[in-house]
């Protein structure tokens, strides 16, 4: 029954010419795409750029942030200048730490929202999870190493960056030579900074080299040329920003052990202590 | 070759390799997923695939892979070499270790050994992807085809260089988890459809297969697939260009 069908179809789609030879009818149409009004959601683009632009304005922050937090390498007082800057000292006439915490609220739902879009890329349940293993152990491919790597940092960060920024939500004031080196030292926190610095850079240098490769940025002739530089840019921003913070802590260990048993008092800038200690003798 | 730079100079007795390959016959439930090993010596200019053929004609009737054109053209010999997805007909066996694992590919449906059934996944994802150029304009046969700028041409050929060995999958860790995951090979044609001017779809059109999770936003950009394929396709840059494409239609 289906061979007379075919047969019958066959015959309907050619006919022979006056040489007996068969020609195809023409014109031909094509199959073409499903024309029945249909959308797909736009919630996924949306949702791959706001993963992406999270990540990269964390990221920025967190450089910028190294650099601030590294201002103790110059002097206690510049420090403090960047403490009181982030205050509105010297655009409102006095410091209003309320304005940290705004910013640290800003910081702190970016970084929620971040984490939230990012999670979605987990290994969802044990067999993701094992199927990833497998696939990454047997590979031995850089890489894929690396998100490894951004996975347990990420995760490592959901934890450790939450602590940091509640800290800096709560008490925004304590900002200061003294104050972040007590906190640092007598306040224990050290442990914590120093994995949270390797946590974060790796994390955010790995997710910008990411970054890159995902939307094809500072591509060059040929992307494996692009891919190397963008690697060796990768190591050297881990390097250099790893190092900072590694020098950053050390000095606020250092600060905060000579002044543990002073811990608690806050700092005054040389320009008003000089004065004060002028008037004193 | 240039003798010079061959990793085992002539004079020198040729190796005794040991492959150990995983065999397993799905079809038969008393089979059990094992590693067999099979020693051989290694000849001049030898490849995985000469290897296996030596071992099935000398040693083992039994063992199941698959081949073709022996030349990297067919894509039906790609396997895990020592971990790795590779084409065994382009695998030399100097350049690997005394010792080689052979695995099927992950992800495919296992037909035996070394056998998988990449096809069947193949045909799938171009029905889905509908990987096939869409024109409404009605062909006549009887007048010459619209030309082409020989740079278009030449751009189209090269992701039309695709084999569909299967490898890009296999070096895929998002495939790895996620099973709907299109992967390179189903990005790759769509970028090629996109660049023919024969296919009337729109970026719209485009965005309706492969805007989600399961298509190019599932691209954790790992790279794995640009790094094992056979053909050298430039996946890292046409991914990139697909999500940049498809990111825009987000917001419209």
């Amino acid at each position: 029954m289906a061979s007379l069908i075919e047969q019958g179809r066959s015959q309907e789609l050619m006919t022979a010419d006056a040489s007996g030879q068969l020609v195809l009818p023409s014109p031909i149409t094509v199959p073409v795409a499903d024309s029945r009004p249909r959308r797909k959601s736009r919630w996924p683009a949306r949702l791959d750029i706001l993963q992406s632009a999270s990540g990269l304005f964390l990221a920025l922050f967190l450089m910028a942030h190294m650099f601030f937090v590294s201002s103790i390498l110059i002097s206690r007082d510049a420090f403090y200048t960047v403490a009181r800057f982030f205050e509105g000292a010297y655009f409102l006439g006095k410091p209003y730490p309320i304005l940290v915490s705004g910013v640290v609220t800003v910081i702190l739902v970016i970084f929620i929202v971040h984490a939230w879009l990012a999670m979605r890329k987990f290994p969802a349940g044990y067999r993701q999870y094992r199927a990833f293993i497998t696939h990454k152990n047997g590979l031995r491919h850089g890489d894929t190493s690396l998100w490894w790597l951004q996975i347990w940092t990420g995760f490592a960060l959901f934890f450790m960056a939450s602590i940091h920024l509640y800290d800096m939500l709560t008490q925004p004031s304590l900002i200061g030579p003294f104050e972040s080196a007590d906190r640092v030292w007598t306040g224990n926190m050290w442990p914590l900074y120093l994995m949270l610095l390797f946590a974060a850079e790796l994390h955010a240098s790995v997710g910008l080299y990411r970054l890159a490769i995902k939307w094809g940025w500072f591509a060059a002739s040929k992307p494996n040329i692009s891919r190397r530089r963008l690697l060796w840019a990768k190591h050297s921003i881990s390097a250099f920003f790893i190092t900072l913070g590694l020098v950053s802590l050390a000095a606020y260990v250092d600060l905060g052990r000579s002044h543990a048993d002073r811990a608690g008092e806050r700092y005054v800038p040389t320009h008003l202590s000089a004065p004060l200690a002028a008037g004193k003798h | 070759m240039i003798n010079i730079l061959r990793r085992k100079p002539a004079d020198q007795s040729p190796r005794r390799l040991t492959l150990n390959i995983l065999r397993h016959n799905p079809a038969d439930p008393a089979s059990v997923p094992q590693l067999q090993a099979y020693e051989i010596e290694e000849a001049e200019g030898m490849t995985l695939f000469i290897a296996l053929n030596e071992i099935r004609a000398t040693q083992d009737p039994s063992l199941q892979f698959d081949f073709v054109c022996r030349a990297g053209i067919c894509g039906s010999c790609a396997m895990l070499i020592d971990g790795r997805p590779s084409l065994a007909c382009r695998t030399l066996t100097r350049d690997l270790g005394k010792s080689i694992t052979l695995a099927p590919l992950p992800f495919f449906e296992l037909i035996g050994d070394l056998s998988v059934n990449t096809g069947k996944w193949m045909r799938g994802t171009s029905e889905r992807l509908q990987t096939w150029i869409h024109n409404q304009t009605p062909i006549s046969l009887n007048t010459l085809e619209e030309r082409m700028e020989p740079e278009l041409a030449e751009a189209i050929y090269e992701l039309d260089r695709c084999i569909e060995c299967g490898c890009c999958i296999a070096g895929c860790g998002t495939a790895q988890m996620r099973e709907k995951f299109v992967g390179a090979v189903g990005l790759n044609k769509i970028a090629r459809f996109r660049l023919d001017p024969r296919d009337n779809r729109s970026d719209d059109d485009f965005y309706e297969l492969i805007g989600d999770d399961e298509g190019v936003f599932g691209c954790m950009s790992l790279l794995g697939c640009h790094d094992v394929c056979p053909k050298q396709l430039p996946l890292q840059t046409q991914i990139a260009y697909l999500r940049r494409k498809m990111a825009v239609i987000g917001f419209e």
